[in-house]
């Protein structure tokens, strides 16, 4: 522990802060396009989960309870080595990007599914009866009401993706992590472990907090405001029955 | 169609089963550890954050937020690198144990030190929403029957706090058992280790001289196989309780 106070050490983690910046850049790189990935996959199978037709339940529940079920790690060694194998390479930073972003589809899917089911049959049915066709009925009645639901979950999800972009270490990314970890053994800038250690945490914390704070404020404020609402309710049988 | 053959006949090579079937066993065992000194560390860190607020004890709340935070917001391999350099190792775990040499025992010990502090920080913060979600009630009643503040946290509180947040440790215990093939990046023992070795191994096994695209499909189906029995049988399990307690509660008055 005594490198974190050493000048020298500190000293040569400034001298390659380029480093650093670059890791970061990858890791928000890939971290921003799987989000995106993960978006699309999640409102897909999200919404096959919930569309009532027995084989795309089927398709969307196989994809989630598989991808939930086996470690990233092992998604992204398989994925890679496939395509390496087979001579299709397409790359550190995409295969990364795609083996994230498929992975943390399957999470947003059961978030995107749990915040349908969380709204009312009633309301369905009610749009139904309006004549409004599939998409409008998602996007102005379901919608809007069940966006409140999924996104602080969703943002859990993001934190996670973000965390493990670290994973890219296994096939040599170029993430954050691994710059970090091949400048602490490096021949030229070995041993500043502490001070590049303390540096790569806190850039990662520096992202990371700010979005799960959000997120679990955001979802005690909603817990509050149900048991409010559920408050008013009871009160008012209470009131009915007298 | 032969490479596919000759990759399947790897897996009936004489000790490769067992290989794979020890790795998987020291994942189970490393997870279990994780999660049962997680939820010891993680009840002390969650009451300390919740309950630590007079002015005396305010420090120890603080410091737990800290640690839960810190944790909670990097990356698992972080932590796996940091305490492979400042771990310090005990005598115990220096030397061969479970049929492994001096090093991967260190090397098991120390990452499996990252893995339990990571997990302690995830599972104080499942405890403290089973603290959260009991009723004020509760300790004034407990107060009421002349208990200490002891004696409400482990007869009254810490009880109906862990029956409540079981179905949520057991899907942790998923999460941790994915979360150890972490500990292959640091060439330790477990499944997914082993089977990154084996790949690199295969060339020789299959008897094609080099590595072809089966050979991953083989190997790494494998020990997907072995994870999603595994997660799959926990997952049900944590669905079906969760079903049996949304049931509605009947509550008898006479």
């Amino acid at each position: 522990m005594s490198g974190i106070i050493s000048a020298r050490a500190w000293g040569k983690v400034w001298a390659y802060r380029s480093t650093f910046l670059l890791g970061l850049l990858n890791t928000v790189e890939t971290a921003i396009f799987a989000i995106l990935l993960a978006l699309v996959l999640g409102v897909i199978f999200g919404l096959m989960a919930t569309s009532g037709k027995k084989i795309l339940q089927v398709i969307s529940r196989v994809y989630v309870e598989i991808m939930q079920n086996t470690p990233i790690l092992l998604q992204l060694c398989f994925f890679y080595y496939a395509l390496a194998f087979s001579g299709h390479s397409i790359g550190i930073l995409p295969t990364g990007i795609v083996a994230l972003g498929v992975y943390t589809g399957a999470y947003m899917a059961e978030v995107v599914r749990a915040g349908i089911e969380a709204v009312p049959k009633g309301q369905f049915e009610a749009a139904m009866s309006q004549g409004f066709t599939y998409v409008e009925r998602m996007y102005y009645i379901i919608l809007p009401q069940s966006i409140k639901i999924i996104l602080p979950p969703m943002v859990n999800q993001i934190v996670n993706l973000i965390k493990n972009t670290s994973c890219l270490y296994i096939i040599g990314g170029a993430d954050l992590i691994s710059l970090t970890y091949s400048f602490v053994t490096g021949e030229n800038t070995g041993g500043a472990y502490a001070p590049a250690y303390l540096v790569s945490g806190l850039l990662f914390f520096i992202i990371c907090y700010p979005l799960s704070k959000t997120a679990s404020v955001w979802e005690i404020h909603l817990k509050k405001r149900d048991q409010r609402v559920l408050f008013q309710r009871t009160e008012g049988t209470v009131t009915d029955n007298e | 169609m032969s490479n596919l053959e000759a990759s399947f006949s790897i897996l009936g090579q004489k000790g490769v089963m067992a290989y794979i079937l020890k790795g998987t066993v020291f994942t189970l065992i490393i997870a279990l550890i994780a999660v049962v000194l997680g939820i010891v560390i993680g009840s002390i860190l969650a009451l300390c954050r919740n309950y630590c607020t007079s002015k005396k004890m305010k420090i120890f709340g603080i410091l737990a937020t800290v640690y839960i935070e810190v944790f909670r917001n990097t990356p698992l391999l972080l932590w796996i690198f940091i305490c492979l350099v400042f771990c310090p190792c005990p005598e115990l775990f220096n030397r061969k144990l479970f049929g492994l040499t001096t090093v991967e025992t260190k090397l098991l010990f120390k990452a499996a030190v990252a893995l339990i502090l990571f997990t302690s920080s995830v599972i104080a913060e499942i405890i403290r929403g089973g603290l959260n979600s009991i009723a004020h009630g509760q300790f004034e009643a407990g107060h009421a029957q002349g208990f200490n503040v002891v004696q409400v946290m482990i007869y009254i509180i810490l009880p109906q706090a862990y029956r409540n947040v079981i179905p949520t440790l057991l899907s942790q215990v998923i999460t941790t058992i994915k979360d150890s093939s972490y500990l292959a990046n640091v060439a330790t023992i477990e499944l997914m280790a082993r089977t990154k070795q084996l790949l690199s191994a295969a060339s020789r096994y299959n008897g094609t001289g080099n590595v072809n695209v089966s050979d991953v499909f083989v190997l790494f189906g494998v020990a997907a196989l072995i994870y999603f029995i595994i997660n799959y049988t926990l997952s049900c399990v944590v669905r079906s309780m969760q079903k049996r307690r949304k049931r509605p509660v009947r509550v008898t008055t006479d």
